[in-house]
């Protein structure tokens, strides 16, 4: 499975996050690198092995349906690049 | 019925999957404390946990839980003990984490089967794929400045219920039934208050059409319909356009659609164009959800009585007819109002519930309705109170006036709000039963009329209605109808 | 008074509680140690004004006797918690100017016994990396050079700041964030005692999340005993982290007896990698022996999955953090750098507001869940991970802790692995397994390599086990009794 520059500037649009046309290059080399160094977790026999997914041994907690939180929008938005009349802005989306 | 559309070059099957999403009747959001009451002043029912601030952790609601649930049990579902929040990965600007925490491949609740009435009596089942809990977006304003959008975050975090049919509807109609007959669901269950104009309830409608008996065609996906109206024409629309292009020797996108009001037709998103790859994966911050059946249980004990079983009980218990039965319990709103003016009425006649059933239902599905649909009110903004409205059916039970001065009297209350006995008392509406004074005026009618009674006798039977309209017209309707009847056969055919 | 810079955790506890010096006193050492520091880069931000008032407040907690054991110690805290109001970037441009409005779990819980922040220590770049060569705020030098030599090393990272601070004298102790190795790698470099508790003992609430499913904080401390005393403040059940565990926190250093006879302590034999320096080799054998000098039991164990654990870890923790880093989109806080459609504001801040090693990770987490791959790698890997910590469970039937080799190498030189990812990734190659595993690991100082730099072994534990973790590890400081300090080169 190797990564052309196609794939990386695929990658990269799914990922949000550009890269140049003269970087895809260079970025497939790194990212086959590393894929193919961990091809060899092929060689593991997996059959019949659950996914692990939680290393602790716990039941999700669940909290009571009670209102605790939120109502300090100064503090939302104080960190925000743009705001406009108590919303975050973002370039126009046309949809 | 046949539901087959007729393109030019033959017929052509529509195929209809629905992808509900009903918004859960909770305080709190489904991963934060932060309120889910609508209406509220721009990102002010945000807390740094919907806003997606660095660092910031989900924690479940058990109630948003619970209420998936008791949707899946009104439904009729498989409840699964054990699911899994998964994380479906895509940018958007009202999706603050990058992410929505959502379940993909195991979800709370699986597979069942609905059936639903069509216009004309027969049914149609409806396989339900599964349900699943998931996080709301925040809302994305485009048209409040000119090259900015302004993004509100007051909705994120709240939780959905997604509702995913099988394709198996065929016409605009049946999917219509299908999305009322969910909506009438939760909102019995008490899970979802069914409210369009506010978005609790949107629908995501997956179109195709094919050859009769051939493979499923590529379908579509129209967003976020937001009325049972526009779903129709969605679907009618799309209908139309995947013929056409078909039968021009095109071919489907796979592809998001929009819904534009103003035409009634659909068009392809085009922020959306490029293919999603969600990435779905476990989301670590949480650990599968698991309850056990005794859970189940409790809340399947606690579960009110839903449209069905209510149908089948006014029709056995109270001995109301089937469509006036299916026309109560087709909103909850409406069942309520007659169960709750029933005992009121039951109460103020001290009548049997059986007794006055039938004269409750024809008023409510009658007279109310009417009467609302004229002055485009919801049943819960009736101008008139349970009090008078029971009061009202009580005089006609205990004969004081007759079914017409009901009517009459009823308008009086609509317009003026006075209560039904002072209408009666100042208009002088009461009902004539004096067999004496009826009697009198019968002999006088009878004498200024001797060639119609002459005529009647002959055989003129159909004159027996001028006699009972000139009595009643004589005391201004107030004439009691059965001792006019009564006295009037007695003096004609006698 | 003697230098309160060079003091232990403990020690300084014990002096503030008895009077010997205040809060006050000991914060302002520091900070002027930290001042004169400043060529190490070890911290981004320091919070001198409030340091002091906070130094103000611990001595009312201990005049008033409301003293607890972190009560007035100056500490360094990692950028990657959140602490209100104060630069908490996780050491990323695209975190510029973020201060948020709301303080970590363990931070609150650090603050609440009357510890005393003094600033915000540099990292690698949202956790990512090997020797705090990928920060926004430029490398963290090594106070430890090799004998003989001006040459700067690495501290080793991601907690290379909080690492280097304590290794300097500039901070008592720090805190720390381990998703890999973090806090046990660098403590290996630069001479320190560093513990990764048990995934779930520490809130991750207000930790900037790399990769879920593995951070865990900790501390970085000078000794065993000091580890003991910063872990119990810092750890605890929080209902705001749904994979916090509600079990209640020992008194860890009332753990530290001192006794290990008959503790069985199992080596693993696959931990005996290619090329590994013999004087690594040695320091191991060393480490057995003192343990069972000290009345231990040694037996071999295998943990067959070991040579697996890093690929695994580096598809599980780019996968996780492809996604956690998903929320730094110029929307609602940190950089933003125009563009002419959504897309293009996107892209071009998350381009130029992450570092080449976090973009890469980000690319390979998203190559690895796209559709066509998630089975081949992401699934693959988790099922690896079952079997990874599946070895652990079946050597735990054996014995109660691990010795390993904390890193397989002392402290590099600065810029010498950084064109080289896959080389740094094998810095982590004794770490990692226990990561994925969520079991407690902790690095003890035990020698010196041959160039004079601090060379670390590991402990990992049971999970819940930090008690008999930590009683082993102050056995084996003592046995080792490293006392060395890094010649100081740095300063006025
Ligand atoms: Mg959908
Ligand atoms: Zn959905």
């Amino acid at each position: 499975m190797s990564v052309d520059k196609n794939t990386v500037a695929k990658i990269a649009n799914l990922a949000r996050i550009a890269v140049s046309e003269d970087e895809l290059e260079a970025t497939a080399g790194e990212l086959n690198n590393i894929l193919d160094w961990v091809e060899q977790l092929s060689q593991v026999n997996t059959d019949g092995v659950e996914p692990m997914t939680s290393v602790v041994a716990a039941a999700l907690p669940m909290r009571e349906d009670k209102v605790t939180d939120g109502n300090y929008r100064d503090q939302i938005l104080k960190n925000a690049p743009a705001v406009e009349q108590g919303f975050f802005a973002v370039p126009k989306v046309i949809e | 019925m046949s539901s087959l559309f007729q393109g030019a070059t033959g017929d052509w099957e529509v195929v209809i999957g629905l992808e509900i999403h009903a918004q859960v009747i909770s305080e709190s959001k489904l991963f934060s404390g932060a309120s889910t009451k609508f209406g509220a002043e721009p990102n002010t029912q945000v807390s740094f946990v919907c806003a997606a601030m660095p660092g910031m952790l989900p924690v479940i609601n058990e109630e948003c839980v619970r209420q998936a649930v008791r949707t899946g049990l009104a439904m009729g579902c498989q409840i699964n003990l054990r699911s899994v929040f998964d994380r479906k990965n895509y940018f958007y600007a009202d999706l603050p984490q990058g992410y929505q925490i959502s379940q993909f491949k195991d979800p709370i609740v699986g597979e069942g089967m609905l059936t639903v009435e069509l216009e004309d009596g027969s049914t149609k089942d409806i396989g339900i794929e599964r349900l699943h809990l998931e996080q709301d977006a925040g809302k994305s304003m485009h048209d409040q400045h000119p090259n900015m959008t302004y993004v509100d975050l007051n909705r994120s975090g709240v939780a959905l219920m997604e509702i995913v049919s099988k394709p198996d509807m065929r016409s605009a109609e049946e999917a219509g039934a299908y999305f009322r007959k969910i909506r009438s669901l939760v909102r019995y269950a008490g899970t979802c208050d069914g409210n369009m104009d506010q978005g609790s309830m949107r629908a995501d409608v997956n179109v195709s059409v094919r050859r009769p008996g051939q493979e499923l065609g590529i379908r579509t996906e129209t967003k976020n319909v937001n009325s049972i109206r526009y779903m129709m024409m969605v679907i009618e629309s799309e209908t139309r356009r995947q013929v056409d292009v078909l039968e021009a020797g095109g071919t489907i996108n796979q592809e998001t659609r929009l819904f534009e009001v103003a035409t009634g037709t659909t068009r392809t998103m085009r922020s959306k164009e490029e293919a999603h790859d969600y990435r779905y994966f476990p989301d670590p911050d949480l650990l599968p959800l698991e309850f056990t059946q005794e859970l189940v249980d409790e809340l399947a004990a606690q579960m009110p009585e839903l449209a069905d079983a209510k149908k089948a009980r006014f029709i056995k218990d109270l001995h109301i007819n089937a469509y006036n039965a299916g026309v109560l319990v087709a909103e909850k709103e409406s069942a309520d109002y007659f169960e709750t003016l029933l005992s009121a009425t039951v109460e103020k006649s001290g009548k049997a519930v059986s007794e006055v059933g039938t004269l409750v239902s024809n008023w409510v599905t009658g007279d109310l309705f009417g009467a609302l649909k004229k002055l485009g009110l919801g049943i819960n903004q009736s101008p008139v109170s349970i009090a008078h409205a029971a009061e009202l059916i009580t005089l006609q039970i205990d004969g004081t006036i007759s079914g017409r001065i009901a009517k009459e009297v009823f308008e009086n209350m609509l317009e003026s709000g006075k209560s039904p006995e002072t209408i009666v008392e100042e208009k002088g509406l009461r009902q004539v039963s004096d067999t004496g004074e009826i009697e009198a005026m019968i002999d006088q009618i009878l004498a200024a009329n001797a060639d119609k009674v002459e005529e009647y006798r002959g055989g003129k039977d159909k004159l027996y209605g001028f006699f009972v309209g000139q009595v009643m017209k004589n005391t201004g309707g107030k004439a009691n109808p059965q001792v006019v009847n009564k006295l009037l056969r007695q003096k004609l055919d006698g | 008074m003697s230098d309160l810079t060079k003091l232990t955790l403990s020690a300084a506890r014990d002096g503030l509680h008895k009077g010997d010096f205040s809060a006050r006193e000991i914060t302002q050492a520091h900070l002027k140690a930290i001042d004169e520091a400043k060529i190490l880069n070890s911290y981004i931000e320091v919070t001198s004004d409030q340091a002091l008032e906070m130094a103000d407040n611990a001595d009312a907690m201990i005049k008033g006797n409301e003293a607890k054991p972190m009560t007035g110690i100056p500490i360094g805290i990692k950028d990657l918690y959140c602490t209100k109001g104060v630069h908490s970037q996780a050491a990323s441009h695209i975190l510029d100017g973020f201060k948020p409005e709301y303080e970590s779990t363990v931070t609150s819980n650090l603050w609440n016994d009357g510890a005393v922040m003094l600033g915000k220590t540099n990292m690698d770049e949202f956790a990512m990396g090997s020797s705090n060569e990928n920060s926004f705020y430029g490398p963290v030098k090594n106070p430890w050079r090799a004998t003989n030599s001006d040459k700067d090393t690495v501290p080793g990272g991601s907690s290379g700041g909080s690492a280097a601070a304590v290794a300097a004298d500039i901070s008592i102790a720090a805190t720390g964030t381990d998703t890999g190795g973090s806090i046990r790698q660098p403590a290996s470099f630069c001479g320190l005692v560093g513990l990764k508790p048990t995934y779930g003992r520490c809130s991750r609430f207000g930790m900037i999340a790399f990769a879920s499913s593995l951070d865990q904080a900790g501390p970085l401390t000078k000794t065993v005993r000091d580890a003991a005393i910063m872990l119990e403040s810092m750890a605890g059940y929080d209902a705001k982290d749904s994979t916090s565990i509600n079990i209640a926190v020992p008194n860890y250093e009332a753990a530290l007896s001192g006794d290990v006879r008959g503790l069985k302590v199992g080596i693993p034999k696959e931990y005996r990698v290619d090329n590994m320096p013999p004087e690594i080799e040695k320091l191991w054998q060393q480490g057995i022996d003192w343990l069972k000098s000290a009345g231990a039991e040694i037996i071999d164990i295998s943990l067959p999955h070991t040579k697996y654990a890093l690929p695994t870890y580096y598809i599980v923790a780019p996968a996780e953090c492809s996604s956690n880093l998903a929320r730094y989109d110029g929307v609602k806080y940190g950089l933003r750098v125009a563009g002419d459609s959504l897309d293009n504001m996107y892209k071009n801040t998350r381009a130029q507001g992450f570092g080449d090693e976090v973009k890469r990770r980000i690319l390979i987490g998203t190559y690895v869940l796209s559709a066509g791959y998630y089975d081949a790698y992401y699934l693959k890997a988790q099922r690896v991970r079952t079997l990874i910590a599946g070895d652990f469970k079946a050597a735990y039937e054996k014995c109660d802790v691990i010795l390993t080799p904390t890193a397989p190498s002392a402290a590099f030189g600065l810029g010498e692995k950084v064109s080289d990812p896959l080389a740094m990734y094998l810095n982590d190659v004794f770490t990692v397994p226990a990561s994925l595993s969520g079991l407690p690991g902790i690095s003890v100082p035990a020698g010196l390599s041959s160039d004079g730099l601090p060379l670390g072994l590991q402990l990992i534990g049971q999970a819940f086990g930090e008690e008999q973790l930590l009683n082993a590890a102050d056995v084996l400081e003592t046995a080792a009794g490293f006392s060395d300090k890094p010649a100081k080169w740095w300063g006025a």
